[in-house]
């Protein structure tokens, strides 16, 4: 084994990394703010993936462009969940919110079932073969570009919560639930923004993570996991925490891909998450509760 | 209460007396009923007893049916001996997550979170062990099925129905006497405000832990049951997430923290998804997956519109709350 392969693998991980870190930004963001566990959300990255291969085989779209109308289809969507269905929920116990999105998974995988059957799906793009080189080192330009393009959509994430007006209120909503009420502002409105904004975050991450991997609709349960190490591991709330969980939990998964055997690479991150919630249970970047 | 325990009284003579009328997949059916009335009522002691909301009880079903099956693959030990092993497995691994959670303040989601990170570890941990045969599965030996051999836990369909209907109504009494011992009010304090019951003077982590290591232990009986039923054991299948789903929905669509939600939420759910499968067969629609879209449909209305469970108003309509 050379040094260039364990770095090439070590890069390839860090770049997926920030991929799963924009799915999991998704979850972090709603649950700061509404303070549900979105246990759908891996299912609702696997909608955005077979999205984006419709578009891409009906229209010839590609991805970098697909992500435009599935994001803003995904907000709407997030939107009326939270709406129509979650906003009675966040007062009832942990358990009936587990429930309801539980019943939500089960609808969704099953319904990707029923419409695309078991086989797995792909789009195939001609720069998913380029890579650039710096000497030994590669990069792949499909990783590279979805990379980017979580990065970019984070930053833009970023930059709504600290600076737009709204994004402020509904960081206010998140630290205390009265006061922002006191003030006048529409809570369940914001929740719905929240669940709408954290919809559009995994959807980008879906479309992106296609031009990767392979999906199958059984795929959801595996990524809800993942979101969830990753939240955990970083910080449950913190938007910076989710993007480092994310680029640590590729970068365990590459490493332990290679190192040991890839079909345990899964244990790595869960050994990581018990060692998380033992030691640091508000995560490495969480604040403390 | 009256009316409840004559109600429960020929409830159970029914049941004892169903296998008059219902032999071969029905009787399956019935059996599937009881197992997962019992692992919901052995989930409900941790949850609906004492508030902590564990989603990796498939953790204690795996390790319970591999412990049995594997000393009855390897050295021909049989489930009666097998079954304390697993017991004691189950439970060591209970009161292990137990300290680490509740030492540390873990708790809520958090909690719920790290039993699903401890199932999955487990999983893929079997995944990698040869001794039970990895991800190619562990095959227990299938004697012959006619007569019932009680010491080695082989026979035919009847006596695991039997089985499981024991299993079924130890699990009822032993709950009803815990709802109404010094531990039940105990749970109940800490289910409802934890701080208050630790101000009262209450060691709220001796008592957590007793709820962990009882809901353990039936849930490891319910594994070596798994092991020698199906006779054969796949960690994808035995310890993933899905089957954790599959042994709390019943309490939850039963009612969570009453002793009879969990028996009528098996009974609901199984039978619905029965139904659904031959509705659907009916109509010709085949598909994959259409019949788990109906079904998590069924769910997603129950939990909007009963959101304590079917139970509890069924039992104020039907005037056996008294």
């Amino acid at each position: 084994m050379t040094w260039h392969l364990v770095v090439n693998v070590a890069i390839a991980g860090l770049l997926t990394g920030l991929v799963y870190g924009l799915m999991a930004l998704g979850l972090s963001v709603i649950f700061g703010v509404v303070r549900v566990v979105n246990f759908a959300h891996g299912e609702m990255m696997t909608i955005a993936m077979y999205a984006t291969v419709t578009l891409f085989a009906v229209w010839q779209l590609d991805p970098f462009v697909a992500v435009v109308p599935i994001a803003a289809a995904f907000f709407v969507f997030g939107y009326l969940m939270q709406a129509g269905i979650i906003n009675p929920f966040i007062t009832r116990p942990e358990h009936s919110q587990f429930m309801l999105l539980v019943a939500v998974a089960i609808i969704m995988v099953n319904g990707l079932m029923v419409s695309f059957g078991p086989d797995a799906r792909n789009v195939q793009v001609d720069y998913q073969l380029e890579s650039y080189a710096i000497g030994p080192i590669l990069f792949d330009k499909a990783r590279l570009l979805a990379a980017g393009m979580a990065l970019a959509a984070s930053a833009a994430l970023f930059a709504f919560f600290r600076f737009s007006l709204t994004g402020k209120a509904i960081r206010a909503c998140a630290d205390n639930w009265l006061g922002a009420k006191v003030v006048g502002l529409d809570v369940k409105h914001l929740y719905a923004l929240t669940f709408g904004l954290g919809s559009a975050c995994v959807a980008v991450a879906g479309s992106m993570m296609i031009l990767l991997v392979d999906v199958t609709p059984v795929l959801g349960p595996a990524y809800t996991l993942l979101a969830f190490v990753i939240v955990i591991v970083g910080g449950m709330g913190s938007m910076a925490g989710a993007l480092l969980g994310g680029v640590l939990i590729g970068l365990s998964e590459a490493l332990a891909g290679l190192f040991i055997q890839p079909s345990a690479k899964s244990m790595i991150s869960f050994g990581l998450l018990i060692l998380v919630l033992l030691v640091r249970p508000q995560g490495l970047l969480g604040k403390k509760a | 209460m009256k009316r409840a325990t004559l109600g429960l009284a020929i409830l159970a003579a029914l049941l004892v007396l169903l296998p008059a009328v219902v032999r071969g997949y029905a009787l399956s059916v019935a059996t599937l009923i009881l197992y997962f009335a019992y692992t919901g009522q052995a989930w409900n002691v941790m949850m609906g007893f004492a508030g902590q909301l564990s989603l990796g009880h498939s953790l204690y079903v795996g390790v319970g049916a591999y412990a049995a099956g594997a000393l009855f693959f390897h050295y021909g030990i049989g489930p009666w001996a097998g079954l304390w092993v697993a017991i004691l497995l189950c439970v060591l691994l209970g009161l292990l997550i137990g300290f680490l959670a509740f030492r540390f303040g873990i708790s809520g989601v958090y909690f719920a979170l790290l039993t699903i990170a401890f199932a999955e570890f487990t999983r893929i941990g079997f995944d990698h062990l040869d001794w039970t045969g990895g991800p190619g599965g562990m095959f227990l030996r299938v004697a012959q099925r006619d007569a019932w051999d009680l010491a080695h836990f082989r026979g035919p369909p009847l006596m695991y129905y039997y089985t499981m209907l024991f299993l079924t109504a130890g699990a009822f009494v032993l709950c009803s006497f815990l709802l109404k011992s010094k531990a039940g009010y105990y749970w109940l304090a800490i289910r409802e405000n934890e701080e208050a019951a630790q101000a009262l003077g209450i060691n709220t982590f001796r008592w957590k832990m007793l709820a962990v290591a009882i809901s353990s232990a039936m849930t490891a009986i319910a594994g070596v049951f798994f092991a020698f039923y199906y006779n054969n054991l796949f960690p994808e299948q035995i310890f993933h997430i899905s089957r954790s789903i599959e042994i709390i929905l019943g309490p939850i669509i039963g009612g969570v923290g009453t002793l009879f939600g969990p028996i009528l939420g098996a009974a609901v759910l199984t039978l619905l998804s029965d139904g659904i499968t031959e509705l659907l067969a009916a109509l010709g629609w085949e598909m994959p997956g259409i019949k788990q879209v109906f079904y998590g449909v069924v769910l997603l209305v129950v939990i909007v519109f009963l959101p304590h469970g079917i139970w509890p108003g069924l039992a104020r309509k039907l005037g056996l709350d008294r």
